[in-house]
């Protein structure tokens, strides 16, 4: 009994089950909507988003598939650690997908233009995503501008910034970048031998154990170091940080650059695989940088736990792909990981909602050894008698 | 035997995890009389009173209206039995007027139209009887504290309370108000309103009430007659030992200037005058100077412009002979200055991290405590923290590793103290190092600061309370509109004369 309390009471069991429940409540009100849209359907379509995969007939395509859901993965990781980290400072990273979009297109156009070796390619994509995020850092640190607007918008002047770059090095007859393994093999990211774990997947490689890697770095800094001790301390209280001497303007500066280093490197990580293309006309802003907002909120805001949800995401998102469009319309595949996904927000709310239960029920536990214990005494009583 | 008790609580017990509220706590209010409710923090007064109010319900005991068993599920039956409460943290909406906020949720109406006329008259006749001066079309934003709780109580009498508990009304006010409230309180009772008085400081109690009923730990301790009864022996009731209540200390023996201000002009963050203009004064080592005066004449930006927390626009500020005015607060704090702040859970303490942690938070950097590579040394975080705990006798739940914000706020004080005590200092600033804490903490707090002028620090004390000021300092100078109107000394001066430099009705010329 006492032990089954403390798990309970763990705030990382707490996590885990409710970030467990989101991805819960997800799916039920998924199957309602398939259900609401075509009864007939639903089974079907509801086990394919969460197979994905595994809902391929032959193993090889099993195993092709899985390699190509860690690959989006990485970027995401990526994203939710850049949200993650500005997140425990007190700062809301919107700007995150800005900072991936930038990453995005000067890594592709180090790639295509000046054909560099790919650690370039990544480091410029790093580089460029952190002074992204030092722009928004300067004008929150300086000219107190909130960093959720300066993101918002520096995400659009991103956005067409590496639309007319790109617009170099685009194929002549269509809106895409020209592939980068045709025009400069050496910055695809090496796979080191993992593509044929995965079938032959000529996408996967480095970029999934780099992110875990970054991941774990993550947390290192955050739990042992003093920059994440000064860190966190500003996050939780900020009069309280300025109070012992610690620079609020730097360690704001310092907290965006390295969020948008981590989101600048995940775009590398995901466009130096050739696995897509950039679309030079495109008009609205990759959603993996607000994905990213979902993926550290459903992995409980721990690093560790981002790499998890983020490979949840794209599972379903993947998944969801596949639904088989004769029986529900094109969109079915965003609205279903649109509901889960949306739904991962909620997870400090179904942590509420736990504490709460179980203080009801010591409430409930402690009135009922009152009753007991006055029972007894009755009874006591009576014997004496 | 027929006492005429208004409201009586027979052997109330209520108990939360772990721990036992109220034991077994029986409280018989006359009526027409002044009972005081008198216990430390956590003692159960407020547990006691919620239950009165009906925000909670005893697992045992009764409720008796007139000698008559009452149930009170929830404030609203509490306010049809003619009971009403004023909390310590006002209930007003801010952006109402004060006739607005008396009449909010009883207004009448006719046809769905808001009849303020009829609701004014009564509220003039109310606040003329009972010598509650309010401006009915005043808004509460605008109105000072003590008239936000005048306000409060007409609210009380509009509906027909006679039943009033206020609980710890003077911990917001300025002396002068605090003499205006006991009045009031003393007239209510007089008309026949039966007053439940929450406190824990023993000479309001001693002045103002008929009763009173000593709690301890949740348990009830006894009910004793204030003409039979000396502060002495309230305090002992409540603590459960003697306690000094007049802090004994030897003279002072001021030597070498540790802090000298001169000229200093810190900006408002309020309004576009200066909080502070051109204050000077001197700190020696060894002696105890306070800062007294009546909230908000500019004794907060004076210490944030010392610990440079709000930079200053002029003069100087020489610590050890030094000029910090121009330094970082870091490299003020590694110059010997140490700094209790005036709130601790805003700018004392991170509540989200371990006590561990919140004893390094100025220290962390040190060798001591981070490796070469920038790594905690958490080991030697934790055996710090440890050494403070036992020295400053901090209690928490869990030791070092208790979250901060799970702390009592004497213990969270007491942490803060144990901190900037602990640290390489010539000067210490202190803030209201006692507000909030109960009699047995202050008591521990004084000793503390004297302990640190006999051992030949320089201490500046910032203090509302007057008696705190009267028995702690060595100099006292009185702060009034930003500038320090009177330099007295505590072993001749009165309340009475310290009174009057405060209020601005006397000032002359400091040069300290």
């Amino acid at each position: 009994m006492k032990t089954k309390k403390n798990i309970l009471k763990s705030n990382a069991f707490q996590t885990i089950l409710s970030s467990l429940l989101c991805i819960l409540f997800g799916v039920i009100i998924c199957y309602i909507v398939l259900l609401c849209i075509n009864p007939a359907g639903a089974n079907e379509a509801m086990t394919t988003i969460l197979q994905n995969f595994l809902s391929a007939s032959k193993a090889n395509l099993r195993l092709k598939n899985f390699g190509s859901t860690l690959v989006k993965t990485a970027p995401l990781i990526m994203c939710g650690l850049s949200i993650q980290f500005c997140y425990k400072t007190g700062l809301f990273n919107i700007g995150a997908a800005g900072q991936y979009v930038v990453g995005a297109g000067i890594s592709l156009y180090a790639a295509l233009a000046w054909h560099l070796p790919w650690f370039v390619c990544l480091l410029l994509a790093t580089v460029v995503g952190a002074v992204w995020g030092a722009i928004v850092g300067f004008l929150k640190a300086y000219r107190n501008v909130n960093e959720v607007i300066s993101g918002i918008m520096l995400n659009w002047i991103g956005l067409y910034l590496v639309n007319m770059l790109t617009g170099n090095v685009k194929e002549s007859t269509s809106p895409y970048t020209i592939p980068i393994k045709s025009e400069s093999p050496q910055s695809l990211l090496p796979s080191l031998g993992l593509e044929n774990l995965f079938g032959g997947n000529k996408y996967v490689g480095i970029a999934v154990p780099l992110a875990i890697i970054i991941a774990i770095v993550i947390y290192i800094i955050q739990q042992r170091t003093t920059l994440g001790y000064v860190l966190i301390a500003t996050g939780y209280n900020k009069d309280a940080a300025k109070y012992a001497g610690m620079k609020g303007s730097k360690n704001i500066i310092i907290t965006l650059i390295i969020g948008g280093a981590l989101a600048g490197m995940g775009a590398g990580m995901y466009y130096l695989t050739g696995m897509e293309q950039w679309t030079t006309t495109s008009s609205s802003v990759p959603d993996m940088g607000f994905n990213g907002i979902a993926a550290t909120f459903l992995g409980g805001l721990n690093p560790i736990g981002t790499v998890f949800a983020a490979y949840f995401i794209e599972h379903i998102t993947l998944g969801g792909s596949k639904i088989n469009l004769n029986v529900y319309p094109s969109q079915i595949a965003d609205l279903m990981s649109a509901i889960i996904i949306y739904l991962c927000g909620f997870t400090l709310f179904f942590k509420y909602c736990i504490n709460s239960y179980l203080r009801n029920k010591e409430e409930r536990a402690a009135r009922a050894t009152v009753e007991v214990t006055k029972d007894d005494k009755a009874k006591e009583g009576g014997e004496g008698k | 035997m027929q006492d005429n008790y208004t409201i009586e609580m027979l052997n109330i017990t209520k108990r939360f995890p772990g721990i036992v509220a109220n034991d077994n706590i029986s409280l018989q209010l006359k009526k027409g009389e002044i009972h005081a409710l008198l216990g430390e923090n956590g003692a159960g007064k407020s547990t006691l009173m919620s239950v009165l109010f009906g925000l909670y319900q005893p697992e045992e005991g009764i409720i008796k209206k007139d000698g008559k068993e009452v149930k009170i599920n929830n404030p609203n039956d509490a306010n049809d039995l003619g009971i009403g409460m004023v909390h310590q943290h006002f209930k007003l909406v801010q952006c109402f007027t004060v006739l607005d906020n008396i009449i909010l949720g009883v207004e009448t109406t006719k046809y769905g139209i808001l009849q303020k006329k009829e609701a004014r008259k009564r509220v003039m006749e109310l606040s003329e009887k009972y010598g509650l001066f309010v401006d009915p079309d005043a808004l509460i934003q605008d109105i000072t504290v003590g008239m936000q709780q005048r306000t409060e109580i007409l609210k009380m009498l509009y509906r027909d309370n006679d039943i009033l508990i206020f609980d710890e009304p003077t911990a917001v006010l300025t002396p002068s108000e605090i003499d205006e409230l006991m009045q009031i309180m003393k007239n209510l009772a007089k008309e026949g309103k039966s007053i439940l008085f929450i406190s824990h400081k023993l000479n309001e109690i001693m002045s103002v009430a008929d009763r009173c009923s000593v709690l301890r730990r949740g348990k009830y301790i006894g009910t004793v007659d204030i003409k039979d009864t000396t502060k002495e022996e309230l305090s002992k009731m409540m603590v459960g030992r003697d306690v000094q209540l007049v802090v004994s200390k030897e003279d002072a023996k001021p030597t070498d200037v540790v802090l000298d201000v001169e000229n200093l002009v810190v900006p408002s963050s309020h309004h576009h005058k200066n909080a502070v203009n051109n204050v000077s004064f001197k700190v020696r080592k060894g002696e105890i100077v306070c800062i007294a005066g009546i909230d908000g004449n500019g004794q907060s930006e004076l210490v944030y412009g010392i610990t440079g927390i709000t930079k200053t626009t002029g003069g100087t500020i020489n610590l050890n002979g030094k000029d910090i005015s121009k330094m970082s607060i870091r490299e003020r704090n590694t110059s010997g200055l140490s700094h209790i702040p005036e709130d601790r859970q805003r700018h004392g303490l991170v509540l989200d991290y371990s006590l561990a942690y919140n004893m390094v938070l100025q220290r962390y950097f040190e060798p001591e405590f981070r490796s070469k590579l920038g790594f905690l040394k958490k080991k030697n975080i934790r055996q710090y923290a440890n050494r403070l705990i036992d020295q400053f006798d901090v209690r928490s739940g869990q030791g070092a590793i208790t979250i901060t914000r799970s702390m009592s706020g004497g213990n969270q004080q007491k942490a803060i103290i144990a901190r900037e005590m602990d640290r390489e200092h010539d000067l210490l600033i202190a803030v209201q190092p006692t507000r909030g804490l109960d009699v047995g903490a202050i008591e521990y707090i004084h000793s503390q600061l004297i302990k640190e002028r006999d051992a030949g620090k320089a201490i500046l004390l910032v203090s509302l309370e007057l008696e705190e000021v009267l028995s702690v300092s060595d100099r006292i100078l009185v702060m009034y509109e930003g500038e320090i109107v009177g330099e007295l000394d505590p072993k001749t001066t009165t309340r009475e004369e310290i009174g009057m430099y405060m209020s601005g009705a006397r000032r002359e010329e400091v040069k300290a």
